[in-house]
């Protein structure tokens, strides 16, 4: 083993243990982020006025460094994964809200009259036929938010240890064993490739109309242009 | 509000504004980290988009590339770049450029891919050579999107930049973890702050470039 996988008894977790929780702290704010991100979404899409100042703030919101969000924090909920969670919602925030509101936008305008026409209620028309058509451009944020929730974990440990595999890290300057430091990264980015795959699995279970013969071209287009679009609008 | 007056201690106390671990100083080391990041960045990322886009081939590679670069986590590459290289600029410079070039290359690519064919079929039918294709219709009509990806990487470098200073490098970085260990949340605020000043700086040097290089006709229709 060499050393890759002995990890101290100070980390307090098996290596297994370190992966449960940094899949823990990772996911669950993004999860949180867009629920709240899909109400957000159709309230910008409703009501023009409300989405610069949103993409202003969180444009603003994405430059304050994750370790300076996490030390001010500390004063209100300690060294706590709370503290490292927070942050790490409103980050996803700033990618999910626009892919929701584009999302949304993306729905032609023939499909809500036909939905309209059809008595459809506005709740059940947003849930029902508008979200299902966003599902590509939701599911592309929802991938980059997720790789850059799981990779920010790490510098959690940088408060006292709340980092997961992160700690990892301290762990290796600290007691001189770079292993662990090539442990860390390559666990972690194993962990956002095996995520990365079965969010587009999720994404083809949701959106099986997509027809089977250029799914390939349409899956990199909604990927590319998801990824682009997050620049793009927060301008 | 307690962070406020945090900042507001931060910025009026005299000694933080000269000297080694002074506030010019820091900024100064910040800008550079940033600068030099986004100008590597943007040396790999910007012809491998122009030519990709360009020839609308290799999409499948980019975005694996880019989603294989996102999941390197950019803290862990700091710590394993600094174990192996020892102290210095190339072990920061490595995961600050890997975490740029995704938003560069992606954007860029998107950009001329999405560029109307119209123009560019009536360039070819004048018989434009393909570099003059690319140079004189394509980029200038996707210049605004180009200008965009580098503005969320750059943004992106400056925010990650501070993590230098854990790794016994400058930077604005210096006052978040220097204010984490010495239990000085004054230092920590300022610092983060001084962090979203040159973000904000940041968006209005893209503005300013975006009005003078983007052509008025191209400006107008982003517009529209």
């Amino acid at each position: 083993m060499n050393g890759f996988f002995d990890i101290p008894s100070d980390l307090q977790h098996s290596y297994l243990g370190l992966i449960a929780l940094h899949m823990q702290e990772a996911l669950i704010p993004v999860l949180v982020g867009l629920l709240l991100a899909l109400p957000i979404g159709l309230l910008c899409v409703h009501y023009d006025w409300l989405y610069p100042p949103v993409l202003w703030s969180s444009t603003v919101l994405y430059a304050i460094p994750s370790i300076a969000f996490f030390v001010v924090l500390i004063d209100y909920t300690g060294l706590t994964q709370l503290t490292v969670m927070i942050p790490l919602c409103l980050y996803s925030l700033v990618v999910l809200v626009p892919a929701v509101v584009d999302g949304i936008r993306s729905v032609p305008e023939e499909t809500n009259a036909a939905a309209a026409a059809m008595g459809i209620g506005p709740v059940n028309r947003y849930v029902q036929v508008q979200l299902p058509i966003a599902v590509p451009a939701i599911m592309a944020g929802l991938r980059v938010a997720t790789a850059s929730s799981i990779s920010l974990v790490s510098v959690g440990s940088l408060i006292g240890n709340q980092g997961a595999l992160g700690n990892l890290l301290t762990t290796a300057m600290l007691y001189h064993r770079p292993q662990l430091a090539v442990t860390s990264v390559v666990t972690t980015a194993v962990l956002a490739i095996v995520v990365d795959a079965v969010l587009v699995l999720v994404r083809r279970v949701l959106t099986p109309w997509e027809p089977p013969s250029g799914r390939r071209s349409r899956r990199l287009a909604a990927t590319i242009s998801g990824a682009a679009r997050t620049p793009e609008s927060v301008s | 509000m307690n962070v406020l007056n945090f900042m507001q201690h931060f910025f009026s106390d005299g000694s933080h504004w000269h000297g080694y671990d002074g506030i010019p100083q820091r900024v100064w080391e910040h800008v550079q980290y940033t600068a030099g990041a986004l100008a590597i960045a943007a040396a790999i990322g910007l012809p491998i988009g122009l030519v990709t886009g360009h020839t609308g081939r290799g999409g499948n590679t980019l975005a694996f590339v880019s989603s294989g670069a996102r999941a390197l986590p950019t803290f862990g590459l700091l710590v394993l770049m600094f174990v192996w290289l020892g102290l210095g600029i190339v072990p920061v410079m490595i995961p600050l450029v890997v975490l740029a070039i995704p938003p560069i290359l992606i954007t860029t690519y998107e950009a001329i891919r999405t560029v109307d064919p119209s123009p560019v079929d009536a360039a070819r039918g004048m018989g434009m050579s393909e570099p003059k294709i690319l140079f004189q219709v394509e980029v200038p009509a996707a210049l605004p999107l180009i200008l965009s990806g580098l503005r969320s990487a750059a943004i992106q470098i400056v925010s990650t930049a501070t993590i230098a200073a854990y790794v016994a490098l400058g930077g604005v970085g210096r006052y978040i973890l220097d204010g984490l260990y010495q239990r000085n949340y004054e230092k920590v605020a300022g610092g983060a702050a001084l962090t979203a000043i040159l973000a904000l700086f940041v968006l209005v040097l893209f503005w300013a470039v975006g009005r003078v290089a983007v052509s008025p006709g191209v400006r107008r229709r982003g517009a529209a």
